[in-house]
């Protein structure tokens, strides 16, 4: 079992709704090869550094998980195949990787935390 | 008169830039790994065209400046930075 990172773009001509059921089939597909989900983030519209496909906003998300490396093949695949999709990017992340993301993930926690109070 | 424009005398002496050692940011301040998804940090290892700056000038070990490289040809992947950009900074 590796860890994994993938951050994919999404077209911006979907709607929120559309959004998230394509995420869901993304997440669903994880969870049915039995995948751990570590970090499944959504980092909304952002706008490019340079158009893809013409387009020159997209959505981001981000998932990371644990899963056998066999299956990653057919984990790209689904992307490959998904005319919604502009750009994904899968990296393996090793042990300072790991230890990188758990400590940003930490400061977030505690970053919401305080943050919690307030409101 | 008898000063010739050849042997000008400085009060103090002028200063020559004294050249500052380089050193690797990632070994002094022990950065394990790099983020392609941090972009506004990986701005500083590209100039103003975003081309990736040599070690030369950074002064990046040779370990981390791989690193620094695959990271911002990843975050250039994913439209976190450009390929090709005018005035980036």
């Amino acid at each position: 079992m590796n860890q994994y990172e993938t951050v994919f773009i999404m077209t911006p001509v979907l709607s929120a709704e559309q959004m998230k059921e394509a995420v869901d089939k993304y997440r669903k597909h994880l969870k049915s090869i039995k995948a751990e989900i570590v970090l499944d983030e959504s980092w909304g519209l952002r706008k490019l550094a340079y158009p893809i496909q013409k387009k020159s906003t997209g959505f981001y998300h981000l998932f990371e998980y644990k899963m056998d490396g066999t299956l990653l093949q057919e984990f790209e695949l689904m992307y490959k195949r998904d005319e919604r999709m502009l750009r994904f990017l899968t990296v393996k992340l090793d042990k300072h990787a790991i230890a990188y993301n758990e400590k940003k993930r930490k400061k977030k926690a505690a970053e919401e935390k305080v943050a919690e109070p307030e409101a | 008169m008898a000063q010739n424009s050849g042997d000008i005398k400085y009060l103090t002496p002028i200063a020559v830039d004294t050249k500052k050692k380089k050193y690797c940011r990632f070994k002094k301040s022990g950065i394990k790994y790099i983020d392609y998804k941090d972009a506004d940090f990986l701005l500083k290892f590209v100039n103003e065209q975003g081309k990736i700056l040599p070690r030369r000038i950074t002064g990046t070990s040779t370990k981390y400046q791989k690193k620094v490289s695959q990271a911002v040809k990843r975050a250039r992947h994913i439209g976190l930075m450009p390929y090709v950009a005018d005035l980036l900074k």
